[in-house]
């Protein structure tokens, strides 16, 4: 039988399940890889979010499901961390963002 | 229920694929390493779902807190020695 819980539970996996999948798809199609850190730090850490919620509505109030509101606190700090860090170090190496549809637009414009 | 989280899994493994593919492709360093991070969330995600999968969570959320911070620590080291003059990785052209 389907009680109140799992409905929760399906509605909020498969929309972070959506959301990880839009994550991924801008890790291809985006041009530069500062925007590429975009994709995949913040939708992606939204995925997650909404997937282990929806499995601590499901495991209740029991000792998993405060282990499972640790790793969503841990990952909700530790990916923006690592995309930051990324970023910066990419940064100092040197590596330029491009803005070739600026120069496009200037030479026409 | 189980078999909702085994289709979830199923599709998530299917989503991996695809930062795979930027790693393989990315043209630098850092797009690799921007890959590689997202493979390790949807793999934190994907262990939760086989915890769930198997009915064993207690033992397989502590398995996704260790491989989460491991993954995280093993990032920003990565980052941190490709940013160091040690390496010749320069984009300076």
């Amino acid at each position: 039988m389907i009680d109140i819980t799992s409905v929760f539970t399906i509605i909020l996996v498969t929309a972070g399940i959506f959301f990880l999948l839009i994550g991924s798809i801008g890790t291809i199609r985006l041009p530069d890889f500062y925007s590429r850190t975009h994709a995949t730090s913040k939708s992606d850490t939204l995925g997650m979010m909404l997937v282990i919620i929806g499995l601590i509505i499901y495991e209740g109030f029991t000792i998993d499901g405060g282990k499972l509101i640790l790793v969503l606190l841990f990952i909700l700090l530790a990916n923006p961390i690592g995309a930051h860090a990324l970023a910066r170090a990419a940064l100092h190496a040197g590596l330029k963002p491009t803005f070739e549809d600026h120069k496009k637009e200037d030479k026409e414009g | 229920m189980d078999s909702f989280f085994l289709y979830a899994a199923v599709i998530l493994t299917a989503i991996i694929a695809v930062p795979a593919y930027r790693v393989v492709k990315g043209p630098t360093v850092f797009d690799r390493l921007v890959g590689t991070n997202a493979i390790a969330t949807k793999t934190i995600v994907l262990i939760c779902l086989i915890g769930y999968i198997f009915d064993r969570i207690g033992m397989f959320i502590d398995i996704t807190l260790a491989y989460a911070i491991l993954g995280f620590v093993g990032s920003l080291t990565i980052a941190k020695y490709f940013s160091s003059d040690k390496v010749n990785v320069r984009f300076d052209d």
